[in-house]
């Protein structure tokens, strides 16, 4: 029995490796949020160049999409078709908020690609961003009926995120 | 002239290694210095292990103007943190706050370390109290063994 107290260093070693080995393959630019759970920050946006803004007390009660997106940012353009089909697909509204860009330069942006937001914000000054604990383009939120925040996904969506995770909360959502 | 060559490149690096632009400092220089203190604190979130005052990315220099806005509105330093906080999360603090969630990481290398004192005045301890016993006399066996050993190495 007290030789077992020589195996605990070699015990720690293991448990020490194991947690590295686990840590390894976890992306460390993804931040935790610390917006979670928390009620979606107000802000009332204009719109760009002559079309509907978007602000957070026009979509209480509603499951919703909300994308930042910017004309400027490499990886959105990998997103769209994605988005493009979450808007035709998803039984939620899909707004998007751009961020830190110029209105004429996101028209252009949308006129090219097309444009699966129900209605979109300008967020100019990126101030709606940091609000929202935005670090970097593209990140999505689904927000539920009672306004608060339910998911925040950083970086460009993919497929399985949509299949495995964004739709599944969305449909739950949308239920309760 | 070497001395004043080596002055102008020091201050020369000193200058580059703050990325808070001219545009972004607050005339009133106590605010100034209270922004520089609370950005010396804050981590970039884009390049993140720098702090935003040396940071060039855009975020940075947004919330470097942020803070000065808040500042300038009368928000004292632990409101400007905890408006912070409350968006970014604990992460924003290059050093990490003290509650129960990080009592290991602060308390953890203290802990182990009286735990090796502990181990190793246990060991101390036992050693003195049984004190060394003369080795038991050799066997016959192995006191012939022995010579043989010897004579071999003699020869």
């Amino acid at each position: 029995m007290r030789r077992l107290i020589y195996l605990l260093p070699i015990a720690a070693f293991m448990a020490l490796a194991g947690y590295f080995v686990v840590s390894l393959s976890r992306d460390p630019s993804v931040l935790p949020s610390a917006m979670i759970n928390q009620p979606t920050p107000a802000f009332a946006l204009a719109g760009l160049e002559g079309q509907p803004g978007l602000a957070r007390d026009e979509f209480q009660g509603q499951v919703v999409l909300i994308n930042f997106f910017a004309s400027w940012c490499v990886p959105c353009r990998s997103e769209h078709p994605l988005l493009m089909r979450l808007a035709a697909e998803l039984k939620a509204p899909v707004y998007g908020i751009d961020y830190k860009d110029k209105p004429e330069d996101a028209a252009r942006f949308l006129s090219e690609l097309g444009n699966p937001y129900g209605r979109i914000g300008a967020d100019r000054d990126g101030r709606v961003g940091i609000d929202f604990g935005v670090y970097g383009v593209p990140e999505t939120y689904v927000i539920d009926k009672s306004g608060r925040i339910r998911l925040r996904h950083v970086g460009p969506l993919t497929p399985a995120d949509v299949t495995r995770e964004l739709a599944p909360l969305v449909k739950e959502l949308q239920k309760s | 002239m070497r001395a004043i060559l080596l002055a102008t490149m020091m201050a020369l690096g000193a200058a580059s290694a703050l990325a808070v632009e001219p545009g972004e400092r607050l005339a009133d220089p106590a605010l100034e210095a209270r922004a520089r203190a609370l950005g010396a604190e804050l981590r970039c979130l884009v390049c993140q292990n720098q702090s935003i005052d040396d940071s060039n990315a855009d975020l940075a220099h947004d919330l470097r103007v942020l803070i000065r806005e808040r500042l300038s509105a009368g928000d004292s330093d632990a409101q400007v943190l905890q408006f912070l906080v409350r968006r970014y999360g604990d992460f924003i603090l290059l050093r990490p706050p003290v509650k129960p969630g990080t009592y290991l990481l602060w308390f953890g290398p203290f802990a182990v370390l009286a735990l090796g004192a502990l181990a190793a005045a246990l060991y101390l301890r036992r050693s003195r109290r049984a004190p060394q016993q003369a080795p038991a006399p050799l066997s016959p066996d192995e006191r012939r063994r022995l010579q043989k050993l010897l004579a071999e190495d003699q020869g």
